[in-house]
């Protein structure tokens, strides 16, 4: 099978490369980049802790082939942080202990900022509705949706919207 | 996934010629069921013909009383869309309901009316609604498309374009989700014209169907009272997620609430 050359931005860096057709996004991320903050958890577009933003919207990286991507850009976890200070987001998460292995976080919060960027006010019911496609086993996600509200209020102070 | 070659053609006559001259080709949507049986190894096409690129199949318009929308429009698209949502209100609840936030903005509606999976919310929707699939080649009649589980009438490098849907005075959709994966376990399409009511049910048989006393019942008398028990449990699916005689009794419910609304 041919190989493909194709052009993604990952993190505002343009990568040119030569790729199987096959490879999907979450292995490309985390093998070829080692940009290992999107985890893989069930590999079957279920838990979301794949997650990264594509157009300020949460996909889930292992369902989509990168050559789906050739062209586009797409921002993971790794992006958040700016010069040492953490995206409203991930310090909402934070402050509020809406993590505790972590596993499922990374998703999370790109899910959470992907809500944000649609609704800027989202309560309760809106925000866990969103979060149909993000599992966590740990903390029975009570501390994740005060976290959310929490991050969308610093989010819209910040005009991050 | 087993290797295969990748292509994004700019319009259908490439995609078409594309398809023709490969081994073993699929179209590629969003890819939301096509890359996971890829990946499960269910299926192995030989080259992925991804139809994102042709630009005007992601369109939705308004011309007199008809919305044509685009095979390729995404569900959240659908969901967010202006005309969608003045002219077919209930359509943004069955698009918003489909899947996950992530999975709705990559999965389409011709994908998921390809794919013909009987379980699936947009073709009881499709069924009930008076409407036309649109292909490179001819346009088919919305109760010809789904011929069994996974099977429609479409040919061989045919390709769905559009699908074009009359303004109905009253559509609702209700189901009943698999809580894990949200595919219905019944649903049910109520669309309502001057002169006739259809109801469809998905989830519960191996094509989504027309509920025929349902549909006649509605059509002399629109109202919250409906004939109950009206399709046999024998005709229906039974697994683990529910008995037929289970699936008979949400058909009931779910026409009700339906009704409500």
């Amino acid at each position: 099978m041919h190989e493909m050359s194709i052009k993604i931005t990952v993190n505002d860096k343009v990568i040119e490369k030569d790729i199987k057709p096959n490879l999907l996004l979450i292995d490309f991320l985390r093998d070829e980049l080692s940009l290992t903050g999107s985890h893989v958890g069930c590999d079957t577009s279920q838990c979301g802790a794949c997650m990264v933003l594509y157009n300020d919207s949460a996909i889930k990286a292992c369902s989509i082939l990168v050559a789906q991507l050739n062209g586009q850009k797409i921002n993971t976890i790794e992006s958040l942080e700016k010069d040492g200070v953490l995206h409203p987001m991930q310090e909402a998460f934070r402050n509020n202990h809406g993590l505790q292995c972590g596993f499922c976080t990374p998703g999370m919060i790109i899910s959470a900022i992907s809500l944000v960027k649609e609704d800027n006010n989202p309560d309760e019911e809106t925000i866990r509705k969103y979060l149909e496609g993000n599992l966590c086993r740990c903390t029975g996600y009570q501390n994740i949706v005060k976290s959310i509200e929490a991050g969308a209020i610093k989010m819209r102070e910040l005009g991050d919207i | 996934m087993y290797q295969f070659n990748f292509h994004s053609p700019k319009n259908i006559d490439d995609a078409i010629n594309l398809y023709k001259s490969c081994e073993d080709p699929k179209f590629l949507a969003g890819g939301m069921t096509l890359l996971a049986s890829m990946k499960q190894r269910l299926i192995a096409p030989s080259d992925l013909i991804d139809l994102r690129s042709i630009k005007k199949l992601s369109e939705i318009t308004l011309e007199n009383n008809t919305i044509s929308i685009g095979s390729l429009c995404s569900h959240y698209k659908i969901a967010s869309n202006a005309i969608i949502s003045s002219k077919i209100s209930n359509m943004v609840k069955l698009a918003s309901g489909i899947g996950d936030p992530a999975v709705r903005k990559i999965g389409t509606i011709g994908g998921s009316l390809a794919n013909s999976d009987p379980a699936a919310d947009w073709p009881a929707a499709i069924l009930a609604l008076s409407c036309n699939i649109i292909t490179n080649i001819r346009t088919i009649k919305n109760n010809e498309l789904f011929t069994n589980m996974f099977e429609t009438c479409l040919e061989e490098s045919e390709v769905i374009t559009g699908i074009n849907i009359e303004i109905p005075e009253y559509f609702n959709y209700v189901k009943f989700p698999n809580p894990a994966s949200r595919y219905a376990v019944v649903g049910v399409a109520i669309a309502k014209y001057e002169n006739k009511v259809s109801v469809a049910i998905s989830g519960a048989s191996h094509t989504p169907f027309i509920a025929k006393e349902l549909s006649e019942s509605l059509t002399s008398n629109f109202s919250g009272t409906i004939p109950l028990n009206t399709i046999s449990s024998e005709e229906l699916n039974e697994d683990i997620h529910a008995t037929a005689e289970y699936r008979a009794n949400l058909i009931d419910v779910l026409t009700k609430e339906a009704l409500k609304s």
